[in-house]
């Protein structure tokens, strides 16, 4: 009865490839970003944005861009940790060598500094296949982190090794250091978020999104009807590593202020992204928005419920949390493989019905 | 003889030692992804496990009793008596068949026929819901195991060495010894896949799944088998590498060093992981000597990879992999 389909008539090209075809859905769409926009910036306190918002918008363009590459085109990536790393890094160069530059053309060169990396990490998936990659990925993950943690020139060869983000303001409005405002840490990021979300739902709608489900489904197959397999594998790396990348630099200039990259970026960060895009949905942008949300918002509640509501102690806690999102994984893996955003579907199909089931 | 040289070879022992340990590990996922075609990433966890357990059950830990104490306020650690090693060894054996069996009926027979990397992404799951179990049960403090293995520098080496050469060779009594259970536990395993009916039927699932059913091979107790027997040796990998540095969580890491073992043996093959493991040892404690000190040492947390990955790119197998056949 809410959600439905019928009286919506498409009479131009344009309306019938837009992004979001159905009435219900473009309205929606438009609602969550006059929320986004408009209503959260004022309401928003320190508490949320750094506990929730913040990371929640930073982990988004990061499950996009991993997304893109292992939901999209099929490449298995471990290495998120460290490529983030490589968005973080460079950040921190551009940041301390011309402070006269704008932070977000910072951010989005970072952005591309990492999809250069990726791509050069991405170069034996021409060869390697399925858990071989995978593995093979690790190289970058274990290779990267060792690297910035080695080469004194990475981090300006400070005494504790550490990186932390002087202050930088767009148009006039301090976005990093530690006098940041939390409205304008969330705006920063919900403004990058946005654009990147555009440009991958856009993408991946395209010939190059059509291309790298190809050689997902069926990398031979694809190539003998007419895909080039290294043309769409190393595409699919270079967006993935400019998304990530620039997560990588959100995360380390406007979120932590401060990283150390083994604590950082190391493993458990690659994990932890991989984990967001199965359990939201493998080959969905909003798929991606739901897992990060999920998996940002578990350990808050989590913590909640068993320090704040239970009184238990905080090792305790940790503990259940390994847990709960472990046995949450392989739950999804069993009952839903595609994830929340494929319950969403569900949903929408119920509701288009509901509440006359015929 | 020169110096260097004798440094040099003392190296390449100690990493060959250290290769028999990563090999170790490398078997477990071997075995299980030969049978069932599952690359069970919970291996290094499933060693952590094993060998908490066996310190909790040697100690007399109440299991559970951190979670016991935040819910109805007790103080209750230990049961107060000590196990013999090799009755507690035989109890956690007995814990890591019940962990086959519940990994087998509550997560992978429920995904039977889905695809290899979704099973995959299960185990990384798996991995980290017994790291929780294994801290919460037993909890998350480093503990000292000893079941009576000998420690220590090598006197006899060390001495004879030095009589020949005028240089003793320092090796540890562990390496030794974990280089002669890793032998004489290959050896068991070839000789229960050759002469036993399990044996012989496991190796027909790992040949072949549904030409195994067909004959009339149960393939629910083949993989609770192989988990049993992967299960079987990370206990005996979790020994060996809690007696050398503690059991505590960085054990589960393990897993992380043998994936390159994996991948350069192939995923496949059994003496693929023995080789490849002695390789990467040998290989990363040569580069750690001879390179190390020019790039800032701790260069073994990566080299493994690396070396693993330009192998990879010349022959995507392994070296004793079977050949990636593909159709469409």
């Amino acid at each position: 009865m809410f959600y439905r389909e019928s009286g919506d008539f498409s009479t131009t090209y344009p309306q019938d490839s837009q992004t979001f075809p159905i009435r219900f859905d473009r309205y929606r769409y438009y609602a969550v970003l006059a929320v986004a926009f408009l209503v959260i910036p004022f309401i928003i306190n320190d508490y949320w944005a750094n506990a929730v918002f913040v990371p929640f918008l930073i982990y988004a363009i990061a499950a996009i861009g991993l997304n893109i590459l292992t939901g999209y085109c099929g490449q298995v990536s471990l290495g998120t940790g460290a490529f983030m790393a490589v968005g973080a890094y460079s950040c921190y160069k551009l940041m301390t060598a011309f402070p006269e530059i704008s932070i977000v053309i910072h951010v989005i060169l970072s952005g591309g500094i990492t999809a250069a990396v990726v791509t050069l990490f991405g170069l034996p998936s021409l060869r390697i296949k399925g858990f071989y990659l995978a593995v093979a990925t690790l190289a970058a993950q274990f290779f990267l982190v060792w690297l910035f943690n080695k080469v004194g020139w990475f981090y300006n060869y400070s005494a504790s090794g550490q990186i932390s983000a002087p202050e930088r303001s767009v148009f006039g409005i301090i976005v990093t250091g530690p006098n940041t405002e939390a409205w304008a840490k969330y705006m920063i990021c919900l403004i990058f978020v946005t654009l990147c979300a555009l440009i991958a739902r856009n993408l991946t709608r395209g010939s190059v999104g059509r291309r790298w489900m190809a050689i997902r489904d069926m990398d031979i197959a694809a190539e003998i009807i007419g895909v080039n397999p290294m043309g769409a594998k190393l595409t699919a790396f270079m967006v993935s590593g400019f998304f990530v990348g620039i997560a990588g630099a959100l995360f380390f200039s406007v979120y932590l202020g401060a990283a150390e990259v083994g604590e950082s970026f190391g493993i458990d960060k690659s994990f932890l992204v991989l984990f967001m895009i199965i359990i939201g949905g493998l080959g969905s942008i909003f798929g991606s928005f739901a897992g990060a949300a999920f998996m940002v918002l578990l350990p808050v509640f989590l913590k909640n419920v068993f320090v704040g509501g239970l009184g238990w102690p905080t090792d305790l806690a940790a503990h259940l949390q390994f847990i709960v999102s472990g046995g949450l994984i392989i739950m999804f893996l069993i009952m839903e493989p595609h994830g929340l955003a494929q319950l969403w579907r569900l949903a929408k199909e119920k509701l288009r019905l509901w509440p006359f089931p015929h | 003889m020169p110096e260097q040289f004798l440094f040099a070879t003392e190296v390449v022992l100690n990493g060959l030692m250290a290769g028999v340990l990563y090999a170790l590990v490398a078997l477990g996922f071997v075995l299980i992804y030969k049978a069932s075609g599952i690359f069970n990433y919970a291996q290094g966890v499933m060693a952590l496990f094993a060998a908490l357990t066996l310190v909790g059950i040697m100690d007399g830990q109440v299991p559970f009793s951190h979670l016991i104490n935040a819910i109805f306020g007790t103080e209750i650690h230990h049961f107060g008596w000590h196990v013999p090693a090799l009755l507690a060894i035989l109890l956690t054996i007995g814990v890591m068949v019940v962990l086959a069996w519940a990994v087998q009926r509550f997560i992978f027979r429920h995904l039977v026929n889905q695809e290899p990397i979704l099973l995959f992404m299960a185990t990384i799951g798996l991995a980290y819901f017994l790291e929780g179990v294994g801290d919460l049960m037993w909890g998350s403090d480093i503990k000292k195991l000893d079941v009576g293995l000998p420690q220590g520098i090598n006197d006899w080496i060390d001495v004879t060495t030095f009589e020949a050469f005028g240089y003793g060779f320092f090796i540890d009594n562990l390496d030794i010894s974990a280089t002669i259970v890793a032998i004489i536990l290959v050896g068991a395993l070839i000789a229960f896949s050759q002469y036993t009916k399990q044996g012989r039927a496991l190796r027909a699932v790992a040949d072949d799944h549904q030409a195994a059913l067909s004959v009339g091979i149960s393939l629910n107790f083949i993989w609770i088998l192989v988990w049993s027997i992967a299960g079987f040796v990370a206990l005996v990998a979790g020994i060996m590498w809690g007696a050398k540095s503690g059991v505590q969580f960085s054990l589960s890491l393990i897993a992380l060093k043998a994936l390159p073992v994996l991948m350069l043996g192939g995923f496949t093959s059994i003496p693929g992981a023995i080789v490849g493991g002695l390789i990467i040892g040998v290989g990363e404690k040569l580069f750690e000597f001879l390179i190390g000190p020019m790039v800032g040492g701790a260069t073994e947390n990566w080299f493994a990879y690396v070396l693993a990955l330009i192998f990879l790119v010349f022959r995507p197998q392994g070296l004793f992999g079977e050949k990636i056949i593909e159709r469409v």
